[in-house]
């Protein structure tokens, strides 16, 4: 009998593991090493292997323009969605760190836009991007069609992301400010330190961790923006906002070239990869804790 | 002195409040427009209220459109997403933080390493596996690869740490079991920060777009997100009813959002940053 309870107490955390394990196995690990295994091969449309060709997809890819051009997009993209949702989420959550009477309405608007999803957001932004009669050309009494401008589509998109990591941004810069010791402010104040002064020497070192949470954050989400892209531009006009998320979509689901998807998703995942390294970097040596 | 302080408390308080305004702005626009006829919608220069306003779209979106349906396919996405995600990551997180086994260490490095691979990295493969089990249009094909997720073992197994060991031991002595202890001591005891993490991922199952677009094809299995797009694609010429059907889809999670603020920043600050 007792040797059965201890049987049972052995493989018991092993059977707790089992169901996430198995999960994790057949959607996660599976999918990755045969994603990386499918780039190195060609495909029929149902995405079965019918040859492997080694590294052939990786230096067709790099010959590839649609291919360049969707990667410095993807970087470009990166750039004008990270700093405005910084700096736009910075001054929010600076404006919303005092707790008093009422906060919390102001505090709720500047973090709404986390709840709504994409699609819809896109269709709103949508309407207000319209040309003639949209609240975009009504503000800037101009009349442009901004969505099927090449120069401004990206724009565009970008305006979206950015609005929609807002509630994100706020949330953590929030809680890092919040998080600054009430003696530190005190003292600084006696010591005559200004508004200023007092955010730049104390308040943000002492968020730093946030701060470097919401930097990479937006831009490591910007690299994954799929529906905006989908629903405002579908990627056009004249590839303008071909991001490489939208161009792997396109390849593997218009196209069924699910191996040259693969090869891109593989060069995404190293993207990606290499931002999150660079953040962990940062975290471990440049950030006061 | 003092009016004057409170002059300026008021004035510094209605400018955060237009700041607010502005940034839930495009909402209130959309929110406005959805109840009107295209005339008004084109009407140049634009206007937020209208004599002619009215539920017209609303009627058409819930009765000619299958919103409801839509509703219906994603809260019952939500609900087995959760609910297996918080039972998978439960399981786990009690082998992780009460047990000592063989390989401890190597399976816990492995599912922390999930959190390293983005889900774009996955997606395909993902896709063809759930087309070759033949489970497109299905609510487990929709859910499959969320059953389990990597992040919220981990998140689980750092509210199971924070019990104190000394409780299993006692609740051992006086004989009660080991599932039993987790189904009426750990669980509980971590309730509230299980609820914060349940409502996260509640919303993130609501607002999911990718997946979804991938694995449903006939109308009937679609979710909100999706009928709401492929209603702006079909419905280009009917403007409102498509702000409409976005309003739908919003309505809901705004409220949802207010009542449940608190929770929901607590769940999402302890996924992200562990400073």
């Amino acid at each position: 009998m007792k040797t059965n309870v201890q049987k049972k107490r052995i493989f018991l955390p092993y059977l707790l593991l089992l169901p996430s394990l198995i999960i994790l196995a057949m959607f996660v690990f599976y999918p990755f090493v045969k994603n990386i295994i499918l780039s190195l091969t060609m495909t029929d449309v149902q995405g079965n292997i019918v040859k492997f060709v080694g590294f052939k997809n990786y230096a067709r890819l790099f010959s590839n323009k649609t291919f360049l051009n969707s990667l410095s997009i993807s970087f470009r993209f990166a750039l004008i969605v990270g700093i405005p949702a910084f700096v736009i989420g910075f001054a929010l959550a600076l404006a919303a760190t005092e707790q008093k009477r009422g906060s919390r309405i102001y505090e709720t608007m500047y973090t709404m836009p986390l709840v709504i999803a994409a699609a819809p957001a896109s269709v709103i932004w949508y309407m207000v991007f319209a040309p003639n009669t949209g609240m975009l050309n009504y503000l800037l009494h101009s009349n442009n069609a901004w969505l099927a401008n090449p120069s401004s589509a990206i724009w565009c998109v970008a305006a979206v992301t950015v609005w929609s990591n807002l509630g994100m941004n706020v949330i953590f810069l929030l809680t890092g400010f919040r998080n600054v010791p009430p003696e530190l402010i005190e003292s600084s104040k006696i010591d005559g330190a200004g508004y200023w002064t007092r955010v730049r020497k104390v308040v943000v070192p002492m968020a730093s961790p946030q701060i470097f949470f919401v930097v990479f954050y937006n831009i490591v989400t910007s690299f994954q923006t799929f529906a905006q892209v989908r629903l405002l531009t579908d990627g056009g006009p004249y590839y303008s906002t071909n991001v490489l998320i939208f161009q792997i979509y396109k390849e593997a689901f218009y196209n069924s070239r699910f191996y040259t998807a693969c090869t891109m998703s593989v060069v995404l995942f190293f993207i990606i990869f290499v931002i999150t390294r660079v953040q962990f970097f940062f975290e471990k040596k440049g950030v006061h804790y | 002195m003092r009016t004057k302080r409170k002059i300026m408390e008021a004035l510094t308080f209605s400018g955060k409040l237009l700041l607010g305004i502005a940034v839930i702005f495009p909402l209130i626009y959309g929110f406005c427009l959805s109840f009107m006829g295209m005339a008004d919608i084109l009407s140049n220069p634009p206007v937020l209220i209208s004599k002619r306003m009215s539920l017209a779209n609303y009627q058409f979106a819930l009765q000619r459109v299958p919103m409801l349906t839509y509703f219906k396919n994603t809260l019952i996405v939500c609900f087995i997403e959760v609910g297996a995600q918080i039972l998978t990551a439960s399981l786990a997180a009690y082998a992780f933080s009460f047990f000592e086994f063989k390989g401890r260490k190597t399976l816990f490095a492995l599912v922390t390493a999930t959190l390293m691979i983005p889900y774009e990295s996955t997606l395909i493969c993902n896709y063809l596996t759930v087309c070759n089990l033949r489970l497109t249009d299905t609510y487990l094909g929709l859910t499959l690869p969320f059953l389990a997720s990597g992040m919220s073992i981990f998140l689980m197994r750092q509210f199971y740490m924070t019990l104190p060991r000394e409780l299993k031991e006692a609740a051992t002595i006086d004989g009660c079991g080991d599932m039993r202890f987790l189904f009426s001591i750990a669980f509980p005891l971590s309730l509230p920060a299980t609820c914060s993490l349940a409502l996260y991922r509640f919303i993130d199952a609501y607002n999911q777009y990718f997946w979804p677009l991938l694995v449903t094809n006939r109308d009937q299995m679609r979710t909100l997100q999706i009928g709401t797009g492929i209603l702006k694609d079909s419905e280009a010429a009917n403007y409102g009813l498509v702000l409409a059907a976005a309003m739908i889809v919003i309505i809901p999670a705004i409220l949802f959002f207010i009542i449940g603020q608190k929770w929901l920043v607590k769940g999402m600050v302890a996924g992200a940053v562990k400073g």
